[in-house]
């Protein structure tokens, strides 16, 4: 490609500083200083970005629901999260009596270890992962099924039944929604050939015309990105499907008992595991790195992949302020009468589009079987709802 | 035998141990669950990536869930009275010590015609993929047929039975 | 002691551990985590085998592993269903008590 080589550095500046840093050391020390270095990165960046998200959702959600949000502590609010952090670890640390103690404090420890793990393999921009893993798509699910465990043990160790409900169902709506997740990345690597994240981006990043490659155009890509992002939304227990954690419902789900910074801990959690999501959701479909349109591969990388981080985090923010909640058995049956048959279907369709080979024919049949099974179940599912006429009661 | 291998099987007989052991099942549950990772880890430290990843997205996520529903839907959280252990804890644990003797002799005395360090075998997984579609295809169907029969006979044998009751 | 013998040693001894467990306990989800930790020991044994063993290329050791940890779990989910059927029969999960075919 022809370009300047001042965008070719803005591209790869992070990895250049860290090449420049490590050469300070000797060299026996390098690689593992280098590796030390873009850890210790990761672990201050995605928890400034919680912060920084937590005031845009407030005020997102505020915005929404016609108030204003936060706007006392700085400039339009926007260093609310270091209020909200002062009192978080200034809080006393009320553990129960009956607790268990040792479990107790291990949940929320365990909770943010898995979910940070995940970005291992993670490709934040152009040679920029952490860990070029052969099965780095499989190493990510076996970290994000790792903490459901941490849910549990939130719930059962507080011996109390708030907590203990919210974490039972909590960990049903995880285990019920992984399978259509896993399913639906499945379509990626059938098609690109390799678990390896970096080898699907890469097969992304390629353009017809000024349009990307991304997987989302493609039939089989859009109906897999939306039960991906339908089975994110349930992973991470936010709304529409946050009932293990609905304040009108079980006081706080898991994290009834957890105060302070046990309870800033598992509330980042919980955050950094919709980022964490939502890259691998970027990465699978949106082309992770990739630029949108050709012309504009001169912006760097990182800027694309951290654009479309928070363009799904916008959209998990506005889901929240506008869809109603979603009860248990609604929600379980969506997953395993709809969305699960849907990703089946999906991957039929992928095998499908490959061995169809390349022409217009493909798209056609490929997006009409999606959109007859979309519209088959969705009213297969609706007729057996027999819902009636709306009736209205005034109060005297 | 490097130090690392020393760790973690430390961890994974020391999770073993308190899986066995202990007194409240949650707890035995959650040690279950060190000894997953810690095998998980030692699979890694062997170069069987997939193996070990496959271990605790199988294990940890799922069977270690499975325990811990089942010992709450049974009350196995409530400490028995008479004890963890049942009347006949010595015959089993004497046949347990002569299984290990037997074994680990076995080990110790075939040292000599053991092979030494081979090289590090590279294993990607469009190799397992072409493996489990050619040579091993019908093992792969067969564990497919299986695991739904399992699932149905585990939701069949689960379920409650709302009709005898008449 | 060459490092094929320390791993299969490690099986040995989570086997045996696995076996005390499954044969002293007398609760019936704790038997089946002995199995557990039983199958896992057999499945250390299976790789450390393929990792020193002559032909590794072969990936049979892996691919023995990778199916015994499909079936494990398939067996894990049927035992655990039993438990929990027979704890609704007999209220209680204490094999000791469950010595009768007389239900």
């Amino acid at each position: 490609m022809s370009q300047s080589p001042f965008f070719v550095n803005l591209d790869q500046i992070f990895v250049l500083l860290r090449h420049w840093l490590v050469s300070f050391l000797p060299a026996a020390w390098q690689p593992a200083a280098g590796v030390l270095l873009s850890v210790a990165t990761i672990v201050c960046l995605f928890p400034a970005l919680f912060a920084l998200t937590t005031v845009f959702e407030r005020k997102g959600l505020a915005r929404i629901q016609n108030r204003l949000g936060p706007n006392r502590v700085g400039p339009f609010g926007f260093f609310q999260p270091i209020a909200d952090g002062i009192k978080s670890l200034t809080k006393e640390d009320i553990v129960p009596l009956s607790a268990d103690a040792a479990v107790h404090f291990l949940a929320p420890v365990l909770l943010v270890v898995t979910v940070f793990m995940g970005f291992a393999v993670l490709p934040m921009g152009r040679n920029m992962v952490l860990v070029d893993m052969d099965a780095g798509l499989l190493f990510y699910f076996a970290m994000g099924t790792s903490s459901e465990l941490a849910v549990f043990m939130a719930g059962w160790s507080s011996r109390n039944k708030y907590s203990l409900l919210g974490a039972m169902r909590a960990v049903a709506q995880m285990i019920s929604y992984e399978v259509p997740l896993l399913l639906s990345s499945v379509v990626v690597v059938m098609i690109t050939g390799s678990l390896s994240l970096t080898k699907i981006v890469e097969a992304q990043n390629h353009y017809t015309w000024c349009l990307p490659h991304w997987y989302i155009f493609t039939p089989w890509g859009f109906a897999g990105f939306l039960m991906y992002a339908i089975a994110t939304t349930a992973e991470t227990n936010r709304s529409p499907f946050d009932l293990p954690e609905g304040e009108s419902e079980l006081v706080a789900g898991y994290h009834t008992e957890y105060s302070g910074f046990k309870f800033a801990l598992f509330f980042l959690g919980e955050y950094v595991a919709m980022f964490s999501i939502s890259g691998l959701g970027t990465t699978l479909f949106l082309g992770g790195w990739s630029a949108p349109f050709s012309f504009l591969t001169w912006v760097p990388s990182w800027i694309w992949f951290f654009s479309k981080l928070m363009l799904s985090i916008f959209v998990f923010i506005w889901m929240r302020g506008t869809l109603p909640r979603l009860r248990q058995d609604q929600l379980m049956n969506f997953a395993w009468k709809f969305v699960l048959p849907m990703c089946l279907l999906n991957l039929l369709v992928t095998g499908l589009w490959r061995f169809m080979g390349d022409g217009w024919l493909r798209w056609v049949v490929c997006s009409a079987i999606l959109l007859l099974a979309y519209a088959g179940l969705g009213l297969g599912e609706m007729r057996r709802q027999r819902l009636g006429k709306r009736s209205y009661r005034y109060a005297e | 035998m490097s130090i690392v291998f020393y760790l973690l099987a430390a961890l994974t007989v020391a999770g073993g141990l308190a899986a066995m052991l202990l007194r409240n099942t949650v707890h035995c549950a959650l040690a279950l669950t060190v000894a997953f990772a810690g095998l998980a880890l030692l699979f890694l430290n062997l170069d069987a990536q997939f193996a070990g990843f496959a271990q605790i997205l199988v294990y940890i996520g799922a069977v270690a869930i499975l325990v811990v529903f089942a010992i709450l839907l049974t009350r196995g959280s409530e400490t028995p009275k008479d004890g963890v252990f049942s009347r006949s804890w010595l015959a089993g644990l004497a046949i347990a010590a002569a299984v290990f003797a037997v074994l680990g002799w076995a080990v110790l005395q075939s040292v000599r015609v053991l092979p030494h360090e081979t090289a590090v075998p590279v294993v990607t997984v469009q190799q397992i993929g072409v493996a489990l579609v050619g040579r091993y295809v019908l093992p792969l169907e067969i564990v497919a047929v299986l695991l739904t029969a399992a699932l149905i006979g585990a939701v069949i044998v689960a379920m409650h039975e709302k009709e005898e009751h008449k | 002691m060459t490092p094929l013998a320390g791993y299969l040693l490690v099986a040995a001894l989570l086997f045996s551990i696995g076996l005390a467990g499954a044969l002293t306990r007398r609760n019936a989800i704790l038997v089946l985590i002995g199995i557990e930790l039983m199958l896992n020991a057999a499945n250390l044994n299976l790789i450390a085998f393929w990792r020193y063993g002559p032909h590794p290329e072969s990936l049979t050791g892996m691919m023995f592993a990778i199916f015994s940890i499909a079936v494990a779990a398939a067996e894990a989910a049927v035992g655990l269903g039993l438990v929990i059927q027979i704890h609704r029969h007999a209220k209680t999960t204490d094999l000791d008590a469950m010595n009768r075919m007389k239900g």
